[in-house]
């Protein structure tokens, strides 16, 4: 966890480059604040747009890594991504209009960039700007389905013409120089030009090969995962057709194979490691498996696991048990919350219930199992129930960040 | 703003672009509702709604032309009295919410009983919201620790207290009537909390709400 957050531009949001956005998600502030410090900073001798053009080549691209169901759906048109709202479009626009404004009225009054070179250096940003938007486009053309060659080469033809426009303009701009400068700056602006057009190419192709070999591994992977699910789906079916009158048995295998499959395919459920939870989701799973009831879990935020949190999981887990089995019901709720500082579980099915009050005699795992472990961890544990009407088991236990937790046994 | 309909008057399209599962859910709601029409892709289900304007659009999440999204960009303006409830087996998240900030007005996914879904097509067509507990839960993680008030600007921008008590009964299985009697409150409290909820994950520009969904994209 120690890795550093990278800023990175979000394909998916962005009016020029994106950089506004990703710096603006880096920093944790609104977009548009970004974008008046970039058009503030650029009255300062164009300090703004500098800044805004070596960050555009440093971040990288963000483009979005889909579950395999979800960029399939992307890739066949089956789902709309996320348009600019036009609001943030026209306010970028006024800013822009009202960022010339200034600029122009800081030339008029002399204080400015001097004249002679601030056309040339305006002409060949906006070429420049053309030309590595185009690159950015290209190499996202694989998921975005955009290699509209005509329009790519004129784009290009014309970034290429503007920076050539603004390199004339310099050398002639000298006239009085001798023929020996004319010459010396001729060469260096068409050097600058031709780095300035060549190297995002060269740039690319160092970071297209390591994108390449990422993508095979990731490919590799996902066909091993595809294999493992269609083999399972095949078991699955297998089963179904062997025990067609079994109507508890045909439901929980089906239920079973419909999370497999759509956690693979849509999947923020799948969530590796030791987290929460993603334990209270495999908890969920194992007794829904195991007692054949569905068991619809809910979680929301996560933490890491240490032995209190595990307690809480496990009672949790004897709480859906005895939902399970005691309740006589077709569904049991599980909801379970964290914010870093508690973490919470909520067990509950609308069965027969019972009376909390004469738990002691006949139910030792709500006392041991349930209540016993997670106090045991200074947590709470909180029964309701009512004859007829359901039970509720609510189990919190505090985060302890830092300090030492002493070990629980193994997990089973 | 609509006048209840009686339950069997309620005219219902299922757009969705698996046949058989628009024949199976025809057959579960079809004594319940009327069933005016049938589309299976973007272009198909706009006509649809713009000849027949019917009273409540079943709508996938996942079809052909853009997805459930376009079809609700597209007609919603000029469809104000037509409801859209989503009915879909993704459950990425930013699909979900993505369906609900487009003017959805519910979500439950395919796997939901015939009663339960004619439960949340009424509910839709009185103009209420139907947050199954997953969604409750997307919206309690979307809007999760917002909670300190010094930094909120627009009341948009956060749950209230209450709200987020609501949403927990929700994510907790309860159904409204049951989120009433544990709070106190009348079901007609819980459907407005509900409804300002839904208004909030609709119209909200919180740049959190945005980067949640790009960070669930990204992880």
């Amino acid at each position: 966890m120690t890795e550093y957050r990278r800023a990175l531009r979000p394909a998916d949001r962005r009016l020029v480059a994106g950089v506004s956005a990703g710096l603006a998600d880096h920093l944790g502030v609104p977009v548009v604040a970004v974008r008046v410090a970039f058009v503030v900073a650029s009255w300062f001798n164009g300090a703004g747009a500098i800044a805004y053009l070596l960050l555009w080549r440093f971040m990288p691209l963000a483009t979005p890594e889909l579950a395999p169901g979800l960029e399939s759906a992307t890739r066949r048109g089956l789902r709309t991504s996320n348009r600019l709202p036009v609001r943030e479009i026209v306010q970028a626009l006024c800013l822009a209009a009202v960022g010339l404004g200034v600029f122009v009225a800081m030339q008029a009054s002399g204080r400015g960039i001097a004249g002679p070179v601030l056309a040339p250096v305006l002409i060949g940003l906006v070429g420049i700007a053309v030309i590595w938007r185009q690159f950015d486009d290209a190499s996202l053309g694989r998921w975005m389905r955009q290699t509209s060659g005509l329009a790519f080469a004129t784009r290009i033809a014309a970034g290429i013409l503007l920076v050539a426009v603004a390199v004339v303009y310099v050398i002639t701009q000298d006239r009085g120089w001798s023929a020996i400068a004319d010459m010396g700056v001729a060469v260096l602006a068409a050097l600058v030009g031709a780095a300035l057009i060549l190297g995002p190419w060269l740039f690319k192709l160092v970071g297209d090969l390591d994108e390449e070999r990422r993508e095979r591994v990731r490919s590799q992977e996902r066909a091993d995962v595809a294999a493992h699910l269609h083999d399972s789906v095949l078991q699955t079916l297998a089963l179904l057709q062997k025990n067609p009158g079994d109507a508890a048995q045909v439901a929980t295998l089906a239920r079973r194979q419909e999370r497999e499959l759509r956690s693979w395919l849509y999947g923020t459920d799948n969530t590796i490691g030791d987290r929460f939870a993603a334990a209270v989701r495999a908890t969920a799973v194992e007794v829904e498996v195991d007692h054949q009831i569905p068991i619809e879990a809910v979680v929301v935020g996560d933490a890491p696991m240490d032995a209190d949190v595990t307690a809480l999981v496990r009672a949790a887990r004897e709480a859906m048990v005895n939902a399970a089995k005691h309740a006589g019901v077709d569904r049991v709720d599980v909801y379970a919350e964290t914010d870093g500082r508690t973490a919470e579980v909520f067990v509950r099915d609308r069965g027969a219930g019972f009376d909390p009050e004469r738990i002691a005699d006949d139910r030792m795992g709500v006392k041991g199992s349930i209540i016993g472990r997670v106090e045991r961890h200074g947590g709470t544990a909180r029964i309701r129930s009512t004859p007829g009407e359901g039970t509720e088991v609510a189990l919190t236990v505090p985060i302890r960040q830092g300090e030492h937790v002493p070990e629980e046994e193994a997990r089973p | 703003m609509t006048q209840l309909h009686p339950v069997n008057e309620l005219r219902v399209a299922i757009v969705d672009d698996h046949a058989m599962f628009r024949t199976g859910v025809r057959a579960e709601i079809a004594d319940a509702v009327d069933v005016i029409g049938e589309a299976e892709d973007v272009d198909s289900a706009v006509k649809v709604i713009e000849d027949l304007a019917p009273d409540v659009v079943l709508l996938d999440v996942h079809m052909p032309g853009g997805g459930g999204i376009e079809v609700i960009r597209r007609v919603h303006p000029r469809h104000a009295d037509t409801k859209f409830l989503a009915l879909s087996v993704s459950d990425a998240a930013e699909d979900v919410i993505g369906v609900i900030r487009a003017g959805a007005r519910g979500y439950v996914t395919k796997n939901i009983s015939g009663t339960e879904l004619v439960d949340a097509i009424t509910r839709v067509a009185a103009g209420d919201a139907v947050f199954s507990p997953r969604l409750a839960g997307f919206v309690l993680d979307a809007f999760a620790g917002t909670i300190e008030v010094a930094q909120v600007d627009e009341d948009l921008d956060r749950l209230t207290e209450r709200e987020r008590e609501v949403m927990r009964l929700i994510a907790r299985g309860y159904a409204y009537k049951e989120v009433a009697k544990e709070l106190f409150i009348s079901i007609k409290t819980v459907e407005t909390h509900v409804s300002s909820v839904l208004r909030k994950l609709q119209l909200s520009s919180r740049h959190e709400l945005t980067r949640w969904a790009n960070d669930r994209r990204l992880i």
